[in-house]
C-alpha cells in the first residue's frame, strides 16, 4: 500500500546539482509518517506547504516521491 | 591537563584564484603563520590538516604530508581531518587536545580548500556528499536546499522572516567590506538581498556563503611556553566537538542543532564561562538561517528569537553581541576546509587588537562555532586574551 504522511518542511531547488540540472526547479520535502519516522522525498505534481497531507507516488530516480492529496 | 595557547596565525586572502593550487595556498598560509609565531619548521612536532574534499576538487589525495613537507617539516606525524565544513575546526580540536594531554608541545593546524577549479554544478554535487547520499541527496537535495528546509520550518514555528535572514547578510557584507582579505568586499542593501535570484526557497543568493579558495593556519603550544614565540599569546579557554545524524530527516527537530548545543555547553563548562561572558563571536553562517539558529543554540538569545535578534542590530559590530566582524562565510568567503582555522585566526586578530577598521571595543573573550554539514559535526572554541 502507498505510504501516506504530512509535509514537515519543504523547499524548491532552483540551483540543482549536475545530475538533476534539467529538472530544476523541483520541490523536495521531508515527509512525516504517523509512527513519527520521516523521509526526504521529491514532490511530484502540485506544490505542497507545511502540514499538507501527501501520498506516495511512483519513485523518481530510485528515490521516494510523494503527491499532494486531492490534487 | 595543560593550558594551551595559540601563538601564531596566518592566512591567505579568500577568493577565486585560478592560478593558485591547493598546495601553494597552504604553503602561503603556513609560512605566514610560522613567521607570525617567530617559529621555524623544526619546532613543529605534528601537523594537523583540515580539508573536506581536496581529492574530489583537485584529484590529489594523501594531502597532509603533501603539504607538511612543502612547508619544510620532515618526518613528523602529518594527518588529515575530514568533517565536512568543520574539517579544520576538528583538526584544531584534536591538536589542542594533544597539546593539553602532553603528547606534543608545539603543533601546526592548517585548513585549506581549493574549490573554484570546478563548475558550480559539480561543486554543488561535491558539497552535497556531506549529507546522506543514499537518502536526502538521492532525492535531489543540495546544501542550500537542506538549509532552505530548515529555514521554512523555523519560519513556520517562530515567525522568522526573509527580512530577518537578509539582515544577517547585510550585516556580514558590511563587515566584510572592511576586511582586506575577504572574497566579496562589498556592502549590500536589504532590498538587494531580498530581490536576489532564488537558490533554494526561501533562500536567495545573498543567503548563501561563497565558493572560495583559501587557506589558514595557526600554531598551538602550551601556555607555559607561549612567550618563547610571541608577546601576544591567546589562551584556549574552552573547546569541544560534538556530533549528530548526517541526514536532516533523522532529526527530531530541525530548528535547532543539538551538536551546537552540546559542544557549546561543554566548551562553556570547560572555560567556566557562560554565554553572557562572551564578548564577540565568529559563527558558521554557511547560510543566513544557520547564523540565526546558532545565536539561539549558543545562548546569545532565546530559542526562536534569532531572527528579531539580528534585525534589531544586536549582532552588528556596535551591538551587544558582535557576530562575524570578519564578514563571516557570507562575505569573507567559505573555502570549506579552511573555515574553522580561519575563524580562529579572526578571533586571534580581534583579541590581539589587530583587526584594523573591524576592531571591536570589547575584545578579551571570543567564541568560534564551526559547523559540519547540516549539523552532524560542531566544534566550539572559546579563546581569551592573556592578561
Amino acid at each position: 500500500m502507498a505510504r501516506a504522511g504530512t509535509v514537515y518542511t519543504e523547499t524548491v531547488v532552483h540551483a540543482a546539482p549536475a545530475a538533476f540540472a534539467e529538472e530544476a526547479p523541483y520541490q523536495v520535502a521531508i515527509i512525516k509518517f504517523v509512527d513519527g519516522s520521516r523521509t526526504t522525498a521529491r514532490i511530484v505534481g502540485e506544490r505542497v506547504t507545511i502540514g499538507d497531507t501527501v501520498t506516495e507516488a511512483e519513485s523518481l530516480h530510485n528515490a521516494p516521491a510523494f503527491r499532494k492529496d486531492g490534487a | 591537563m595543560r593550558k594551551v595557547a595559540v601563538v601564531g596565525a596566518g592566512k591567505t586572502a579568500f577568493g577565486a584564484f585560478p592560478d593558485r593550487d591547493l598546495r601553494s595556498l597552504s604553503v602561503e598560509a603556513g609560512r605566514k603563520c610560522l613567521e607570525n609565531a617567530h617559529a621555524i619548521p623544526d619546532q613543529i612536532e605534528a601537523f594537523y590538516l583540515g580539508n573536506f574534499a581536496g581529492p574530489s576538487f583537485t584529484g590529489q589525495n594523501h594531502l597532509a604530508p603533501y603539504i607538511s613537507t612543502a612547508l619544510g617539516m620532515k618526518g613528523i606525524p602529518a594527518t588529515r581531518f575530514e568533517a565536512a565544513c568543520a574539517s579544520s575546526g576538528s583538526a584544531f580540536f584534536h591538536a589542542v587536545s594533544a597539546v593539553m594531554a602532553g603528547i606534543y608541545d608545539t603543533v601546526m593546524v592548517l585548513g585549506v580548500e581549493k574549490m573554484t577549479s570546478q563548475p558550480t554544478a559539480r561543486v554543488t554535487e561535491i558539497l552535497a556528499a556531506a549529507g546522506e547520499c543514499s537518502g536526502e541527496i538521492a532525492a535531489g537535495s543540495t546544501f542550500p536546499s537542506l538549509f532552505g528546509m530548515i529555514a521554512r520550518r523555523h519560519m513556520f514555528e517562530f515567525g522568522t522572516t526573509r527580512e530577518n535572514l537578509a539582515a544577517v547578510a547585510v550585516k556580514n557584507h558590511e563587515n566584510g567590506a572592511l576586511n582586506p582579505d575577504a572574497h566579496m568586499r562589498k556592502a549590500i542593501t536589504l532590498t538587494q538581498a531580498l530581490n536576489a535570484r532564488i537558490i533554494a526557497e526561501p533562500l536567495g543568493l545573498y543567503d548563501c556563503s561563497l565558493i572560495s579558495d583559501g587557506a589558514a593556519a595557526v600554531i598551538v603550544t602550551t601556555l607555559e611556553r607561549a612567550t618563547e614565540f610571541t608577546q601576544k599569546p591567546v589562551q584556549v579557554l574552552g573547546i569541544s566537538q560534538a556530533s549528530d545524524y548526517l541526514a536532516l530527516d533523522q532529526k527530531e527537530d530541525i530548528t535547532t542543532f543539538p551538536a551546537v548545543r552540546a559542544a557549546a555547553q561543554k566548551a562553556y563548562d570547560f572555560a567556566g564561562l557562560g554565554p553572557q561572558q562572551i564578548e564577540f563571536a565568529e559563527i558558521h553562517d554557511c547560510f543566513t538561517i544557520a547564523e540565526v539558529i546558532a545565536t539561539e543554540d549558543l545562548g546569545f538569545c532565546p530559542c526562536g528569537q534569532g531572527g528579531p535578534f539580528a534585525s534589531a542590530g544586536c549582532t552588528r559590530r556596535n551591538g551587544s553581541m558582535p557576530v562575524n566582524a570578519s564578514g563571516g562565510l557570507k562575505s569573507k568567503g567559505h573555502p570549506v576546509g579552511a573555515t574553522g582555522v580561519a575563524q580562529i585566526c579572526d578571533l586571534v586578530q580581534q583579541l590581539r587588537c589587530e583587526a584594523g577598521d573591524r576592531q571591536l571595543k570589547r575584545h578579551s573573550v571570543g567564541l568560534a562555532q564551526n559547523l559540519g554539514g547540516s549539523g552532524a559535526t560542531c566544534v566550539v572554541s572559546i579563546l581569551g586574551r592573556v592578561a
